[in-house]
This record gives C-alpha cells, structure tokens and sequence, in this order.
C-alpha cells in the first residue's frame, strides 16, 4: 500500500508514537523531562536529526549496502570497482554500524555548522546534540526505515524517509513536552514517597501511553 | 578475595535498571514474554562481555578525545555478530519479537556506560566480571518484569497455559483471565513505575532502619514520631542517598528533622 505524506504523519506522530508506543529513545524522556524548556530544546534537535539521519542512512543502505539493481547503483561497485554479494549485499553485516557511524558524524556536523553559523539557536540546543547520538529514537527510524525496505512494496522513497525520521521527531518532541508539564504539575504535589521522582514519571507515562492507544486504527490508517 | 566479592554483590548493587537506570528501552519493549526477556539480557550480556574485555585490552592505545568513538565501533562489531548469531540460532519468534532491539544494543547505554566506567580503568579479568555481573543483574531484573507482565498479561509462563490450582478439591488458584492492556505498552510502564516504587520503598525503609541503628539510645517513641516541625517540611523523602541524587531528586530536610527530634528526645531523656 502507498502511503502518503498525511497518513505517515498521524501514524508515525498518534498511532505509533516513537516513545509511548515503539519505546524508543527513553533516556532524553525520563532524563530531560524536569523543565518544559529542556524539553523543548531536546525535542527540536531531535527533529532535525531524525529527519537527517533517516535521509543519509537511506542513500547509505541504497548506494553502500545493497548491490546494484535496477533502481540504483552501487557506488562501490560502479566507482571502485568492488563485487558487492548478491542478493543482501552488505546489509546484515554492515547495517548497525554504518549507521551509528553516520549518525556520529552527522551530529558532529550539525554541531558545528551551528555554533559557526547561527550562535543563537547552538546556545539553546547545543548541549543536548551530543546526547543524541545515543538516542535510540534516531537509529531506531533508520533501522525501521531499513526494515520496511526489505519488502520492496513497502519501501520508503528518499523524501519519504526524511519525511518519517520529521515526523518521528515531531511525535518524540510531542511525547517530551506532554510528559514535562506533567512532571512539572507533580513536583508541586504531595507524591507517596516511594514514589517519588522516577515511579510517578513512569506511571504517568503509562497512563499517558493508555490514552495514545485510543488512537489505534484512527482515520482507518494501520500501522 | 576482592574480585569475587565484588562479582557477588554486582547484580544488585550495580543493577543496571533499577539502580543505575540504564537500558530502559529495551527493558519495556521486549519484556512482554519471560522467553524475549531473557534472549535478550543474554544478547545483551554476550556484547557486555566481550566489548568489556576488548575494551580494556586496548584502553591503553586508545587517544583520551576519541574514546567514545573507538567504544562504539568496537560495541557496534559485537552487536552486528550478536545479530548474526541471533539470526542462525534463535527461534523465528524471538528474533520476530526482539526485531531492532537486538541492532539497538549498540545504543544500549548499559554496555557504552559500562565501557566508560569501568572497562576503560581496569584489567580483561576484572571487567569481564563486571560485564557478566552487570548482565546477570540485568537478566534478573528483565526476568522479574517479563514474568509479571506475562503471568498477568497473557495469563501464560514460558509460552505454557497456566491451569488453575486445585488443592484437595479446593480451588487456591481461580481461573484466570489475562488483562491484556499490561502486554501492550501502557501496561509496561506502569508495572515498571510500580516495580521502582517497590525498590524505592524497600531501600528506604533499609536506610531508615541503619539510622535508627545507628542513634542508639533513643527512645522508641522519638524514633516513631519525630516532632514535626512545620507543615511540609517532609517533603522530600529522607536522604534518598546517593540512588537519587545524581537525578537531581528533592533530598528532604527531613533527615535532618528526624536526628534533631531524636537529639532533642535524647536530651530529655
């Protein structure tokens, strides 16, 4: 089924949202969710880095990993000459670390394109890039992106995945921002003591997780 | 001898999720039978190991700036040859089950956390002891999770039906019908919220009770009911030690509040 820029959207921002839904990327959710501000700031560079990483991990996995075919080229064997294995190529043996390679580096690029050239918005998110290279939210879009290119019918074209890893992003900054007000309205009340910090963060996580089940199936898109 | 002692206590005293709360992601996600839970503490301990060991051999050669980057390549050539282990021996389902949880050990803050604190500064025996009694804690606490999540979500143990218990014509066990909502995703966090709250509970209570122990002759009283000295100022919970304070938890003056009422009795006693 093709699916379209809107149904990605609700599905990859309501139905199946990267944190309450897929368990991705809990480490900034539970550890930077204290200040609606942090949140934010986290939020957005997460955006902008899922968006990139699931582009460039998307020419990775077709113009690195996979031998030529019809419909691309394998710049390593039409540039250097090397026999890529047919059918998987270098997918499985070469997948997780390729990427983790390229979201490195990509993060370390995006780092210091903004401190030299927009000060500004590198004070404000700048402390938080670092983290995001071990954000499982950002490998875990290229992983899934890879996954649902196995079957060729349901692959994603290059904008496509961008547009997944942005919505992805826009879904993880939705999740943070719903969980810091949260956070922020509990650490004014009298919580049970054991409770107290990461269990209430938990299970109002859960009960917020509760709620976004009720959009399973919504406008019929099924994920 | 020290090493073994160390070992011993690791699993607990270092659990990786309940204390050092590390690894989350994979904790929730995978652990909805006790089958995918321990697959994967196993495939998590396996790389654990072995990039503890590599790890360490090689801290020395290793420039301070580009260490994190040289951990994760050598965690990412572990994981990828976790993965194809997994894919030759496992059974389809839990390879079905564990999909990209298995590649996303690499970003598994255990093992890079691990690598940094302790592989990076002592020798292969040492951290290859670390690396299993971290992944021992790990696969105790996944088990703990996935058993209550199967047990009470799917209303199976290990993939078999659990019948009710008959004891001599009395029905101790009733017939069970599973709440499915804590197999999905809801019902993950807050059996994990409840489990944390648990722990926090015992390991209050644990402190509390060193305390008391520690102010001896103190009459029973003045340890039971502190004289409060204002509303709200038990707030914070008393000194939630060194567990919480790295995340930045409210330490409660409490602590204070409790030894002054106990002073205070002591000297009218």
């Amino acid at each position: 089924m093709e699916a379209g820029y809107v149904e990605l959207a609700i599905a990859s921002i309501l139905i199946s949202n990267f944190v309450l839904a897929k368990f991705l990327g809990f480490c900034p959710f539970f550890g930077v969710t204290r200040r609606m501000s942090d949140s934010v700031g986290m939020g957005l560079a997460v955006i902008f880095v899922m968006a990139l990483a699931s582009a460039v991990t998307a020419l990775v996995y077709r113009h690195l990993l996979l031998p030529t075919s019809d419909q691309h080229t394998n710049v390593l064997e039409a540039w250097l000459g090397l026999s890529v294995p047919q059918p998987e190529g270098y997918v499985l043996v070469l997948k997780t670390i390729s990427y983790i390679l390229v979201i490195a580096g990509l993060v370390q690029f995006v780092e210091m394109v903004l401190r030299k050239n927009v000060p500004n918005l590198y004070r404000a998110m700048g402390i938080y890039l670092p983290l995001i290279t071990t954000n499982c939210a950002v490998l875990g879009v290229a992983l899934l992106n890879t996954e649902a290119w196995r079957d060729p019918a349901n692959g994603l074209p290059l904008a496509k995945a961008a547009w997944n890893g942005f919505c992805g992003g826009v879904g993880f900054l939705l999740a943070m921002v719903l969980m810091s007000s949260t956070r922020e309205r509990i650490a004014e009340n009298r919580v049970p003591r054991a409770l107290r910090g990461l269990p209430i963060a938990f299970i109002s996580a859960g009960l917020m997780a509760l709620a976004f089940l009720g959009f399973t199936k919504l406008f019929g898109i099924s994920v | 001898m020290g090493l073994w002692k160390e070992f011993i206590q690791k699993p607990i005293q270092q659990n990786p999720v309940f204390v050092l709360v590390l690894g989350l992601c994979p904790t929730l996600a995978v652990s909805t039978s006790l089958a995918n839970g321990v697959a994967m503490a196993c495939a998590a301990t396996g790389v654990l190991i072995c990039s503890n060991v590599l790890i360490s051999l090689i801290r020395k050669f290793i420039p301070n700036q580009i260490r994190i980057a040289c951990f994760i390549v050598v965690i990412a050539g572990f994981v990828t040859m976790c993965e194809i282990i997994m894919k030759a021996l496992a059974p389809e389902a839990i390879n079905k089950a564990l999909g990209i949880f298995i590649p996303l050990i690499v970003v598994n803050c255990i093992i890079l956390g691990r690598a940094e604190a302790y592989a990076s500064q002592h020798g292969p025996l040492a951290s290859m002891l670390d690396g299993l009694g971290v992944g021992v804690g790990y696969l105790l606490s996944l088990g703990l999770i996935s058993f209550i999540r199967e047990v009470l979500g799917a209303g199976t143990l290990w993939g078999y039906r659990l019948t009710p218990v008959v004891l001599g014509g009395t029905t101790v066990i009733p017939e069970y019908t599973p709440a499915a909502v804590l197999g999905m995703a809801p019902g993950a966090f807050i059996i994990i919220g409840l489990l944390f709250g648990l722990f926090y509970w015992i390991g209050n209570r644990r402190r509390e009770a060193a305390r008391c122990a520690a102010v001896p002759a103190v009459p029973q009283v003045a340890r039971d009911f502190p004289k409060p000295p204002k509303e709200g100022a038990e707030a914070g919970g008393p000194g939630r030690g060194r567990r919480a304070a790295g995340r930045g938890a409210a330490v409660g003056p409490s602590a204070q509040v409790l030894t002054q009422g106990a002073r205070r009795a002591q000297g009218k006693g």
